[in-house]
């Protein structure tokens, strides 16, 4: 559902982010990108919903083909993808209901379908007795959840998640992995880039490390494999 | 886009206009500070305008008959002036006629009488163009039985190069402080949109559209460029309602006059609030454009 071919990205000023990457990723797979600063999986993740544009090499995901897509239709591709940041990405001046409804105004559902969807996943995500609470009324955790409930909102079949834990306690990041696990097992793809020793160690699942720009390792059930 | 989400980018506007207060507040302000220059001064040049229309208009030729014609050829005379190019009307003075203006003008003390009036008959002729008033008077002044033709000769050459020129002038201003007053806006609502670079952020990963996410911001810019009109548009109708009031009287009678508060108020209004909207739309487009590069 998602294959890269000889994909290579270099920005403007020079660097090579991305050397030539050739990767396939079934429905329902969750996978670990791991790999040391800079080593390019911030550039494979961003590729994935189109942030950034290959320089060379074919990406499709949900059998849409990236290089003809026009900038137009980008907006209909995000919909298919949830993302998930770990600085959260929450609007300060939305309280937690209206910031999950937000990503399902834009696809100009009914007010009554959209209720009903986010009473859904915030009850999913266990947050619903906070719908009415503002992001800075509730804890990192919390807003973390926040995030993860607007990202499968719209129940994409891919949730793509840049170091989801980074700036949570270990106690809070195990709770999101559970989230995670959930979420996974209704067949949603996860792709997720972490720094997380213990978590990749623990929960097991297809390990893809990235150095350099090339996938270095793509091994099912591997483990972190560096020095936290 | 569906009609409800029309309704929610217009509740969305309004909500962010008081979300974002003192940010409303500025760009308001500098669309209010714009609108009164360019307001006061449409409202000058609109009035110079009329005045020298109305000058324009006053513009006449005075065609002096010969002493020696006869009736019939003076009315000849009459019909030749009306077939000249360009003449609009033609209204004819006797001499007693003449001689009794110049009494009233100058006073019964200059031992005229009707016995020894030495004045002409005249007839004053207005040109349909005013500025055609010279070659309509070399014309006239070539058919029989004229004696003379005055128009007031190289004094309305200058008056015309002269209102020409204000105009002008008037024109290329208001230009350059409209054209100051949108760089000036679009770039207090580009600070305004910078502000919430995020926000346009988070609305491009999930997945809006960039119509989507444009439509409230130029909704905020109409907002803003209406909020921004409505002290200029008071100040407007205050100011030349007062001054109307007091000018006019003294020009009641004289050729020339102020324009009247009726549709020249609405006129200005309407245009001070069109230019609001203008320019608070486009100047919200301009800037959220920047954002918009995926």
């Amino acid at each position: 559902m998602i294959s890269m071919k000889n994909v290579y990205k270099k920005y403007p000023n020079g660097i090579v982010a991305i050397n030539g990457i050739n990767i396939e990723i079934n429905q329902g797979e969750f996978i670990y990108v791991v790999g040391p600063s800079g080593a390019g999986k911030s550039t494979f993740i961003k590729m994935v919903y189109r942030e950034e544009f290959p320089t060379s090499g074919d990406i499709f995901v949900n059998g849409i083909n990236f290089a003809k897509l026009k900038s137009k239709q980008v907006p209909y591709l995000r919909r298919q993808i949830g993302v998930v940041f770990q600085d959260f990405k929450l609007l300060p001046l939305l309280n937690v209901y209206e910031n999950v409804a937000f990503a399902l105004e834009v696809t100009e559902q009914s007010p009554k379908v959209i209720r009903k969807h986010v009473m859904e996943v915030l009850d999913l995500v266990g947050l619903k007795h906070k719908a009415r609470m503002f992001p800075t009324e509730i804890s990192g955790g919390e807003q973390q959840r926040v995030s993860i409930a607007r990202s499968i909102v719209s129940t994409p079949k891919v949730m793509i998640a840049d170091e989801p834990t980074g700036n949570l306690d270990p106690e809070t990041a195990w709770d999101i992995m559970n989230l995670f696990e959930k979420i996974n097992r209704r067949g949603t793809t996860i792709i997720m880039a972490t720094h997380n020793k213990e978590i990749v160690n623990t929960i097991k699942h297809r390990v893809i490390a990235i150095e350099g720009g090339l996938v270095v390792r793509d091994e099912l059930g591997g483990d972190y494999g560096y020095e936290a | 886009m569906k009609l409800r989400t029309v309704g929610r980018h217009f509740r969305e506007s309004l909500k962010s206009l008081s979300r974002n207060g003192w940010m409303t507040f500025a760009s308001a302000s500098a669309v209010t500070v714009t609108l009164l220059l360019v307001g006061v001064f449409v409202m000058i040049m609109m009035n110079l305008n009329k005045v020298a229309e109305d000058l324009e208009k006053d513009v006449e030729i005075k065609v002096l008959v010969e002493l020696t014609a006869e009736k019939t050829e003076i009315s000849q005379l009459e019909q030749d002036i009306k077939s000249v190019n360009g003449v609009a009307n033609i209204v004819y003075s006797t001499k007693d006629a003449e001689l009794e203006n110049l009494i009233k003008d100058f006073g019964e003390n200059m031992g005229l009488s009707d016995q020894n009036n030495p004045l002409r008959a005249a007839f004053y002729v207005k040109a349909q163009v005013p500025q055609e008033t010279k070659k309509v008077a070399d014309q006239i002044s070539r058919l029989e039985n004229t004696h003379s033709v005055e128009y007031g000769e190289g004094k309305i050459e200058k008056l015309f190069s002269f209102l020409n020129g204000a105009r002008n002038v008037g024109i290329v201003l208001i230009a350059a402080l409209l054209f100051t007053a949108m760089f000036l806006i679009s770039n207090t609502i580009r600070i305004t949109i910078l502000a919430r670079k995020r926000e346009v952020e988070i609305m491009k990963l999930v997945g809006a559209t960039n119509w989507f996410i444009r439509f409230p911001f130029v909704l905020e810019g109409m907002w803003i460029g209406i909020l921004g009109a409505i002290l200029p548009i008071t100040i407007i109708t205050f100011l030349y309602y007062n001054l109307y009031k007091i000018i006019q009287p003294y020009l009641e009678g004289e050729f020339f006059n102020l324009l009247p508060l009726t549709p020249f108020l609405y006129q200005i209004n309407g245009l001070i609030l069109l230019m609001g909207v203008f320019i608070g739309i486009w100047g919200s487009f301009m800037s959220v454009r920047k954002f918009l590069r995926v």
